[in-house]
């Protein structure tokens, strides 16, 4: 038990971290928020999976990648093509001259299915394609990067520029993309209204609790021996070399392992939000996705995931109350946290969290077993309220 | 609700009673809040005895900010006049503003805001088709109305949303009609940019020029967005030697095509050129000297002279600065409003459901548009005029040619 304790828990500090933001997002939000604003958060937390996936890969692997973008919008376009599929039987597509295909196929002059959208009729596929997909694709760029030694700020290029090879692919194939407009107009899954208000509150916990084991896999992987090595070839890779491994075999797993993470977002994103579009996929995402991670504190898979809400309440706050200089106090919020808390709100937590547990030290011996709960919450979970 | 609380018991007063319960209903009736906003709001949008809310959605950052902020400005002084003259239904307008932010989920997260939790009558906004595409479904789902102000692809009709510009046959078909007559023409090229409505424009006028002009098209080309290498275009243009370039490219493209063209040597001296894409509000970025001579087709110019129009662009630069353009698009926001206002007092309601009603009669007409006279269709697009516009060095147009009122079709047939 104390093994699984310690490596999938991360012990008792991980344990609080944990219980604080699974009340949170579990039970704070949906109780306080409306249904409007929890659909946002879920969107929110969408973006929270390549987040997270940063920090394993640039955090703890060194590896800066700019171009997550490109395996969220994998994961989104391979559940959007599902879904798209389902939304064009042949009955509400009456009305095109080649009924029974999306409808954009018909605008751009396809008469029939392009045949590597024949099998996303197929949910169990169109899983599997979400998760192998994505993880394949950063196999073949892992593979070819890394074993050649390509590192840094060269590779951080290489994503960056695959992530605009991707984007105007999907945009210029628009007959089999749906181009810029996306794919939109998505309603149901498997004959079930996605639109509705019950459907809304079940995507939003399957994401919270899917993004919660994949904090809980991260954390196992950090802990363990392979956890050790990525930190190790992230300080002196030369070191690691030497020793006898083979470092870019551990590289090309982190990649996949957080191209998959991204995926699933991608994938949830396109449930939750009803549409995907290569505004996801390109370079302004992708740094997004960084940002998200940066104000989180690199080091800190939770700190992410706090990260991007912060960053993305703001966002909606800022523009809904300044919808004509929000961008300004965006880029201030950004300045801020850099210039303050250069380690991110994970930072800012454990420069302060001794002050805080010796000021409630008095409380925290009286009602030990409430430890957690009567914690004061840090920053970030403040600015969420 | 008088002759419950009268205070006279007396048989003897009834008549008065009568009388009085009637001049205080005439009473009521006389003033501007006459309708009860219960009665005229039962869907529970924002309404109060003496306001209204509407929600304005268009990018104020990004790169489509600098196309939208004419529009955007133009809803506010349609909805600024309309309040001068008394509101609607006795209330006043309020607006919402939301950015968009040129970022179409952006656009389906504000718009569910606007209607989820701001309860708006109707909002006035988006730009792009991918937009409109992203918002679409939270107007079907939420049931709210959108007014649409670009010239579109068509292939669209939604019971939530009034499409206030032009689609794609209403543009396309009398500007090739009137250049295969005034010019001759019997070889085009068709050039735009990679996008839906560029692609559709241009399939419905390569089917118009093969079977109705019998006319040839020799060339037929789409550049990525924002792509400004128009070197080999340009050079496969020579070899061609077409009568006429058909264009639609969009954007900042557009600058560096026709600074490129007229680099390469190829002027309206020797060369017609008809743009589908080129408004007063692009012709600030190209200039007027690269444009010089090239021709437009819109359904609005700014120099069009009729004394709706003088109004207007007086109204509108007063308000907006004395240096302000305006093109196609902010003319067709500025018609949002206005036909917002007239099927809301024709339904008598602000209930999304009998607005679009009152929509859908056939008997929404704006006398007042700067365009000269619109009508609404049945199937929420407006009638409309084509016209042709001579591009001039000061930037603005000289309209060439006017078409009749053309019906909107959406879905054409043979076109598609």
């Amino acid at each position: 038990m104390s093994f699984f304790y310690n490596k999938l828990i991360g012990g008792k500090e991980g344990l609080t971290g944990l219980i604080l933001l699974a009340l949170l997002i579990l039970v704070v939000f949906p109780l306080t928020l409306d249904l409007f604003r929890l659909n946002l958060v879920g969107k929110y937390l969408t973006y929270a999976f390549p987040a997270v996936s940063l920090v394993l890969l640039w955090g703890y692997g060194g590896i800066l990648s700019l171009g997550q973008g490109v395996f969220f919008g994998l994961g989104g376009y391979g559940m959007a093509m599902f879904l798209k599929l389902e939304a064009s039987s042949p009955e509400n597509t009456a009305i095109q001259s080649t009924p029974g295909i999306p409808d954009f196929m018909d605008w751009n002059q396809l008469t029939e299915l392009p045949w590597f959208w024949e099998p996303f009729n197929s949910f169990a596929f169109t899983i599997l394609a979400i998760l192998i997909i994505p993880a394949a694709f950063a196999y073949i760029i892992g593979a070819a990067m890394f074993k050649r030694r390509v590192g840094g700020v060269y590779f951080a290029i290489i994503t960056q520029v695959i992530a605009v090879i991707l984007t105007i692919l999907i945009v210029g194939q628009q007959g089999y993309t749906g181009g810029i407009n996306g794919i939109t107009d998505l309603r149901t899954l498997n004959g079930w209204d996605m639109t509705s208000d019950s459907a809304k509150y079940i995507f939003y916990f399957i994401n919270c609790a899917l993004l919660l084991c994949i904090v809980l896999l991260s954390r196992f992987i950090l802990t363990s021996k392979f956890g050790s090595l990525l930190l190790a070839i992230r300080d002196k890779e030369d070191r690691v070399r030497f020793s006898g491994y083979d470092v870019s075999n551990f590289k090309i797993f982190i990649y996949c392992f957080a191209a998959l993470i991204s995926a699933i977002g991608g994938a949830m994103f396109t449930l939750q939000v009803g549409f995907m579009s290569p505004s996801f996929v390109g370079i302004v995402p992708s740094i997004e996705m960084v940002i998200f991670a940066a104000i989180g504190g690199r080091m800190s898979l939770i700190g992410a995931i706090y990260g991007t809400l912060l960053v993305n309440f703001g966002k909606t706050a800022f523009s809904e109350t300044f919808p004509e200089l929000w961008l300004f106090l965006m880029g201030g919020l950004f300045i801020s946290v850099v210039m303050l808390f250069p380690n991110g709100l994970a930072g800012l937590w454990n420069d302060y969290k001794h002050h805080l547990t010796n000021r409630f030290a008095f409380i925290t011996k009286r009602f030990k077993s409430q430890k957690t709960l009567t914690r004061p919450t840090n920053a970030e979970s403040e600015s969420l309220s | 609700m008088m002759t419950k609380h009268n205070p006279f018991r007396c048989a003897r007063t009834t008549l008065m009673t009568l009388v009085a319960s009637v001049s205080v209903s005439l009473a009521l009736t006389a003033n501007a809040a006459s309708l009860p906003t219960a009665e005229i709001n039962t869907t529970g949008l924002a309404i109060t005895d003496d306001t209204v809310t509407v929600g304005i959605l268009h990018s104020l950052t990004g790169t489509m900010a600098i196309s939208e902020t004419g529009a955007q400005e133009a809803e506010k002084l349609a909805i600024k006049q309309i309040n001068d003259m008394g509101g609607i239904l006795g209330r006043k307008i309020e607006i919402i503003q939301e950015d968009g932010a040129s970022d179409w989920p952006t656009f389906a997260e504000k718009s569910r805001k606007l209607l989820v939790r701001d309860k708006v009558a109707a909002v006035f906004g988006c730009w792009t088709s991918a937009s409109r595409k992203a918002a679409l479904p939270v107007f079907e789902k939420e049931n709210g109305l959108l007014y649409y102000p670009t010239f579109y692809e068509g292939l669209e009709q939604s019971k939530n949303v009034i499409y206030t510009g032009q689609e794609a046959t209403q543009q396309i078909l009398d500007g090739l009609n009137w250049v295969a007559k005034e010019k001759k023409a019997k070889t085009y090229y068709l050039i735009g940019s990679d996008y839906i409505w560029p692609r559709t424009s241009m399939k419905i006028a390569r089917k118009h020029i093969e079977n109705v002009l019998g006319g040839k098209v020799v060339g037929e080309q789409y550049k990525p967005l924002g792509d400004t290498q128009f070197g080999s275009v340009i050079n496969k243009i020579r070899l061609k030697k077409p009568d006429v370039i058909y264009a639609a490219v969009v954007g900042g493209s557009n600058v560096a095509w026709f600074k490129q063209l007229k680099a390469a040597g190829i002027t309206s001296k020797k060369q017609t050129l008809l743009t589908i894409s080129v408004t007063e509000d692009e012709v600030l970025g190209i200039g007027g000297e690269n444009l010089e001579g090239f021709y437009s087709i819109m359904k609005y110019f700014q120099s069009q002279d009729n004394e709706n129009n003088k109004a207007f662009v007086a109204a509108f630069k007063e308000m907006w600065g004395e240096d302000s353009v305006i093109g196609d698009v902010t003319q067709a926001a500025y018609l949002g409003p206005w036909l917002w206002k007239a099927a809301v007092e024709k339904a008598g309601s602000f209930d999304v459901d009998k607005v679009v009603e009152a929509s859908e009669t056939g008997e929404i007409e704006l006398t007042t548009a700067p365009e000269g006279y619109v009508k609404l269709h049945p199937n929420h697009h407006l009638w409309s005029v084509a016209r042709v516009g001579r591009w001039n060095k000061d930037g603005q147009a000289t309209v060439v040619y006017e078409s009749e009122l053309i019906e909107p079709d959406p879905f054409p047939a043979g076109y598609q």
